[in-house]
């Protein structure tokens, strides 16, 4: 498939605004990390999955797991503009009696693949598919979405040595690598590099992008699906909060979301040529 | 019920052995079933069908919140995963993974907690799992099943594979007394009634199952009529058969081999409490930790033997008695009305009615098809032996007699 990158980041400038308007609407959640994402998730969705919108349980789907949960509004908008659901429902999120939770839950909402938001979970559950994926002899190939700092969790390395040990081939992990969790920057808060050298000692096939181009993005993927012996570890280099100049860098924004007025310099510079995303291909 | 003719001559076999078998039968018959072990794949019994399904079982390492998730992966793919370790590890340690990526997900996953309770012996407290039962039973969606013995342990096994949905098994590492047979009946959210009684009952689940079947027949020599009752699914609890059996018996002893606090003796307490408050008592690990020592000792240390149920019987049916002499009837509509217009709301009063009552109000009262004062005792003030009892006094002068010394105890 001819890869159309200027329609993708129109796609990626798109998802953005809807993030920051479904913050302001629900007035709580994050901010920086679906913003610092939406290239990768536009990628993902609307060039390298293996998917039907209609038909959000085909068993033969390929699947996206999303480990760091908070960042779901992120992962909303994708799947909305996906059409597994109507973008106005976008409002809804964190609202009461909505298929929006706050945290993704897998039998909330039509595409979200598992639950989560405890940081460290994820990639065991998309381990668990692709051994399934294997035990079944089906081609499916499983992505796993996970945080630079859920790689403080115990958990996340028992995954990272399993996964290694049996050379799951059909399983493709993404690392956000922002630099940025709660508390700081994460090489304050508890050093992860050398990050790429971890991944290569537990046996994995490591590659390493620019995680807001999409041509990048989507030949990892490819390269990663060539991968036989090994999973592979895409680490994706992203600015948090991009696309938004104030809150670009800045971990102030991991978890709080814009206010009205926050929200309307953001989505100015997003329509604009501020926003460089669209500037670059109208 | 179909239980071994004798409880003195048992076999003895530990409970995994069960599990094991479930899981080799299962794996022939369902393709879908897959084993993950945290490097006890023998002490867990997972070794059979390792043998066996060879690509169908993982070893995941000493690992068990990766257990946890890999399993959920794996249902959610479709799978139907059983996790294998000691309790003191799964649930043990992977609570959060059990709740979110399990239970919140609603992931068909069958967690095993082996070498539960005090039974694991000399292992010590580190490794005695006493707390877990009380920890699955409060996750939505969570089935938790404790069987009492190596067959009911391989029935439960299959039956958790056909629940869609989490579901606990509970297992030890000791032999432990064989009670039930292949035609035991086993249904997941049925408390089986393995004896009949009606001065208490005893609600049992794991090997104090078979301890409580011992100290029911030692008190049937004195003779008193002990219900046992084998609750071996914690959750959903069998509701409707816990409240007939407490109605029936008026008293009530629970026993299991985990804390006093939260597991059994808390569930059957939280429903009875609201649909038929009688006297309880527990039996259980009392809110402290084990040691080093072996089974039976330890069992008998901290008071989870059948002579502790026999202690709790006697006590439970002594506070039950005071409670029915003590007790005023509140309702009017249910106090005992007489022919000359007196009102009567508690056995003290019955007493006295009685020794002032002529022949001729008694036999209003008393003929050969009935008797009101023991279905007022009866059906008002719930005490079914002495109902018995007043309906085979032969007169009334006894009669008052035989309450009297009920009062007195």
């Amino acid at each position: 498939m001819k890869i159309d990158v200027p329609k993708l980041q129109a796609i990626a400038n798109q998802i953005r605004q809807d993030i920051i308007a479904m913050l302001l609407e629900a007035g709580s959640g994050h901010s920086a990390g679906p913003l610092g994402m939406a290239d990768v998730f536009t990628a993902l969705y609307f060039h390298i999955l293996n998917h039907d919108p209609k038909n959000p349980k085909w068993q033969d789907r390929d699947r996206l797991v999303l480990s760091n949960g908070h960042i779901c509004p992120l992962w909303y908008a994708a799947l909305a503009n996906a059409g597994y659901f109507p973008r106005e429902e976008l409002k809804t999120l964190r609202k009461f009696g909505t298929r929006l939770q706050g945290h993704p839950h897998n039998l909330a909402t039509p595409g979200v693949e598992n639950s989560g938001g405890p940081l460290g979970q994820g990639l065991s559950q998309a381990i668990g598919m692709a051994l399934g994926a294997v035990l079944d002899k089906k081609r499916s190939h499983i992505y796993c979405v996970m945080s630079d700092g859920e790689h403080d969790e115990g958990q996340t390395w028992e995954a990272i040595l399993f996964a290694g040990k049996n050379k799951l081939h059909n399983l493709t992990a993404i690392m956000d690598r922002n630099n940025i969790q709660i508390d700081g920057f994460t090489e304050d808060i508890m050093p992860l590099e050398p990050i790429r050298a971890k991944y290569e000692a537990f046996n994995w096939h490591v590659l390493e992008v620019d995680g807001h181009n999409i041509q990048q993005i989507i030949d990892a993927c490819n390269e990663a699906k060539a991968i036989f012996e090994k999973p592979t570890m895409i680490i994706c280099h992203t600015i948090p909060g991009k696309g938004v100049d104030f809150m670009e860098n800045q971990y102030e924004w991991h978890g709080k979301p814009p206010n009205k007025e926050e929200a309307r310099i953001a989505l100015h510079e997003l329509r604009t040529l501020g926003g460089k995303i669209r500037g670059e291909h109208e | 019920m179909y239980l071994v003719d004798t409880y003195q001559a048992v076999q003895k076999v530990p409970t995994r052995n069960g599990f094991g078998e479930a899981l080799v039968d299962l794996g022939g018959k369902n393709k879908d079933v897959v084993v993950l072990c945290c490097d006890l794949t023998e002490s867990t019994r997972a070794q059979g069908f390792k043998d066996k399904y060879l690509d169908r079982f993982f070893e995941v390492g000493v690992a068990e919140q990766n257990l946890a998730g890999i399993a959920a992966g794996l249902a959610l793919w479709g799978k139907t995963p059983f996790i294998c370790s000691y309790g003191v590890f799964s649930p043990g340690r992977n609570w959060d993974q059990i709740r979110v990526s399990i239970c919140y997900s609603q992931a068909n996953v069958k967690i095993a907690g082996a070498h539960t309770g005090v039974t694991v012996g000399p292992d010590g407290a580190t490794h005695q799992a006493l707390e877990d039962v009380a920890c699955m039973r409060v996750l939505p969606n969570m089935t938790v099943i404790v069987p009492c013995d190596t067959v009911e342990t391989k029935k439960a096994t299959i039956a958790a594979a056909q629940i869609r949905g989490p579901v606990y098994l509970r297992f030890g590492r000791d032999k432990m007394a064989v009670v039930t047979t292949e035609d035991t009946p086993f249904v997941v959210g049925k408390a089986q009634v393995f004896r009949e009684g009606s001065d208490a009952v005893v609600v049992a689940s794991g090997p104090l199952v078979y301890e409580a079947l011992l100290a029911a027949q030692q008190l049937e020599k004195e003779g008193l009529s002990i219900c046992v009752v084998n609750c071996s699914t914690i959750k959903p609890l069998d509701e409707q058969t816990l409240v007939e059996v407490a109605r029936k018996t008026g008293c009530v002893v629970t026993a299991e081999e985990h804390q006093v606090l939260g597991g059994l003796g808390g569930a059957v307490t939280e429903v009875l409490s609201q649909h038929c408050p009688v006297p309880i008592e527990r039996i259980g690990m009392p809110d402290r930790f084990g040691e080093s020592g072996e089974s039976a000792e330890l069992m008998k240390a901290f008071g989870m033997s059948a002579e502790n149920i026999i202690k709790s019987i006697r006590s439970v049916i002594q506070k039950k008695k005071t409670r029915t002499c003590l007790m005023n009837v509140q309702n009017p509509a249910e106090h005992f009305y007489l022919p000359d217009g007196r009102q009567l709301k508690n056995l003290v009063e019955l007493v006295i009615a009685l020794e002032t009552m002529d022949d001729l109000a008694y036999s209003k009262h008393v003929t050969s098809d009935k008797n009101d004062f023991a279905s007022w005792i009866e059906h008002v003030l719930k005490n079914h032996s002495l109902a018995d009892q007043v309906r085979s006094a032969p007169d009334k002068k006894e009669m008052a007699q035989l309450i009297l010394e009920k009062i007195n105890g």
